[in-house]
């Protein structure tokens, strides 16, 4: 009998990814050759575009605050969700609820809990710096000041998507084998020690792929810097996504904008791999190490 | 039990209330910040539990015509485009899992690495060409982006993992390959299906950066309406905060009762839209 054919199955959905992802990436390179505004005719200005990013202050700030927000929303998240990881491997009551409750931030609508973290972080009436003064902190400007809009922008990245970071470890965990455990025990290694020496050498490729996942979704961030601050004070949170935003939708300048989008692709693209290429180094260290 | 399990469960208990207090604190302020007047969000030190309850900020929202009409948009876009995911993106899914085409898999891979904000600028200039903007067409056009790879990616998965013996023997009596597929495959792969279907209506219904690019007054989504509600009134926290609410409250409800099917599609790509 002759295998069936499965094409038809597939065509309906290749069709539209033709439509809405692969004619959009396309229709971008070319742009970013051309010179178009709208309203005016488009002429082709070769790599002109590409050229004048370099020379753009507020490009090359953006790509500076796109880093350190990143390297930032990838670390937190990684840490605490680790942790989290751990303890809800753990039997206890009430588990399967605190859970639901604890992934309830990263579900929620972005823009929703976006405005209420605007109203926690008013200078005056939020209730953070009300928080801090019960503990005898200063009151702190938040996102309103350049010297702490990252930073605070951050704390809602991690509180949002620490869930994600833990699901993923907390599935590596729930795959480890129990016997290694079972004889550190017998020769009693204290928790810490089994956390340390057993756990965090086994789930070393699922905090990759958390890694990954959080590299490349802190780096696009927009519903929740575009909400809270729109890129300021100034361009103090100016990331390369609000940025391509506002050069595209606020100042029509499309071909420019193409070019924006592409180098910006490039990036991810280049980070991914370069989390891939730790990936590899880091089993092979391992491998190593075993001889 | 021996101090030391009674120690460690201990620390368990404070650790997660630690690590889940911030979600829950957060939810409680966002209800207390929907429920009071005025008077008592503009209060130092905060009112926690209002003397009087403004159910009137509820009621405001409600019955704001503009309302239904944002909510009716919200339903369409994300009905329509997570209704088209299914229809495309389930056979895709059967068809890519049965030819071991997993090459084709890198196309949703780009998509996930995508930010949203590429897509819009050249199917902006098509739905202009087009002359649809102002119909909610190309905000569920533009929502497939985020839909379509969410329910490729997880059934894929789930048609892989599907005994294929039973499709061999329903060939063998004769069954067409979109008989096996209807009466064979599909029922088997209940479970994924509502795993693809409550993602994809997830982050569609959040998707707010293609909103606010392609929405005009009369299309907006919820959550491009309850971001355009900040500028209008800027000091009116609890009108706002229960708009937030209501808007998110959905998700969260379907966070609650569907949180298995969640997990699981989350794990199984960890995929995200936008």
């Amino acid at each position: 009998m002759r295998p069936p054919s499965y094409w038809p199955f597939v065509v309906p959905a290749l069709v539209t990814v033709l439509a809405v992802i692969i004619f959009p990436w396309l229709f971008t390179i070319w742009m970013s050759f051309q010179e178009w505004k709208v309203g005016a005719p488009t002429t082709f200005v070769g790599l002109s575009n590409y050229l004048r990013l370099p020379a753009d202050p507020r490009f090359v700030e953006a790509v500076g605050h796109t880093l350190s927000y990143t390297a930032l929303s990838v670390l937190l998240p990684l840490v605490l969700g680790t942790f989290a990881a751990v303890l809800f491997h753990a039997r206890f009551p009430g588990r399967g609820l605190l859970r639901a409750l604890f992934i309830m931030p990263m579900m929620a609508t972005p823009v929703a809990i976006a405005l209420v973290w605007t109203m926690m972080f008013h200078p005056q009436l939020g209730i953070l710096n009300y928080l801090l003064s019960l503990v005898g902190l200063p009151p702190q400007l938040w996102v309103f000041h350049p010297g702490t809009v990252i930073p605070s922008l951050v704390l809602v990245e991690t509180w949002q998507w620490t869930p994600l970071v833990m699901l993923i470890v907390l599935g590596g965990i729930a795959s480890l084998p129990t016997e290694p455990y079972e004889s550190a025990q017998i020769d009693g290694a204290s928790t810490w020690q089994m956390f340390r020496y057993i756990t965090l050498p086994l789930i070393m490729p699922f905090l990759f792929i958390a890694a990954m996942i959080r590299a490349i979704d802190a780096i696009k961030s927009f519903d929740i810097i575009f909400a809270i601050t729109q890129g300021g004070p100034g361009s103090a949170s100016e990331t390369i996504n609000l940025y391509l935003y506002s050069v595209a939708f606020v100042y029509y300048d499309l071909g420019y904008a193409s070019a924006i989008a592409v180098v910006f692709f490039a990036l991810i693209v280049a980070l991914t791999a370069l989390l891939l290429v730790l990936r590899r180094r880091a089993q092979w260290n391992a491998l190593g190490s075993d001889t | 039990m021996s101090v030391n399990t009674l120690l460690g469960r201990l620390g368990v208990a404070i650790g997660v209330f630690l690590i889940v207090s911030p979600a829950i604190l957060f939810f409680l302020w966002m209800i207390s910040l929907s429920v009071k007047f005025e008077v008592d969000n503009a209060a130092y030190p905060p009112v926690f539990w209002p003397e009087h309850f403004a159910w009137k900020n509820y009621a405001d929202v409600l019955s704001s015509n503009r309302f239904f009409t944002y909510f009716k948009n919200s339903l369409l876009v994300t009905g329509g485009a997570t209704a088209l995911a299914m229809l495309v993106g389930v056979p895709a899914g059967y068809g890519i899992a049965r030819m071991a085409a997993h090459k084709s898999a890198i196309v949703i891979l780009i998509a996930r690495i995508t930010p949203g904000l590429s897509y819009l600028i050249p199917l902006f200039l098509l739905f202009q060409w087009l002359g649809l903007l102002g119909t909610l067409w190309p905000q569920i056009i533009i929502h497939l982006v985020v839909t379509v790879p969410i329910v490729i990616w997880i059934m894929i998965g789930y048609f892989e993992t599907t005994p294929i013996e039973l499709e061999e023997a329903a060939r063998i009596d004769g069954a067409t390959r979109w008989q096996v597929f209807r009466h064979v495959a599909l029922p088997v792969a209940k479970p994924g299906l509502a795993v693809a279907f409550i993602l994809a209506v997830i982050f569609s219904w959040n998707n707010f950066v293609f909103g606010i690019v392609l929405a005009g007054r009369e299309t907006r989504t919820l959550p491009v309406a309850v971001y355009n509600m900040i500028s209008f009134d800027q000091l009116s926290w609890g009108p706002l905060a229960a708009a937030a609410l209501i808007v998110t409250l959905p998700v969260l409800l379907l966070t609650v009762f569907a949180q298995r099917q969640i997990v699981a599609g989350l794990t199984a790509g960890a995929v995200k839209g936008g």
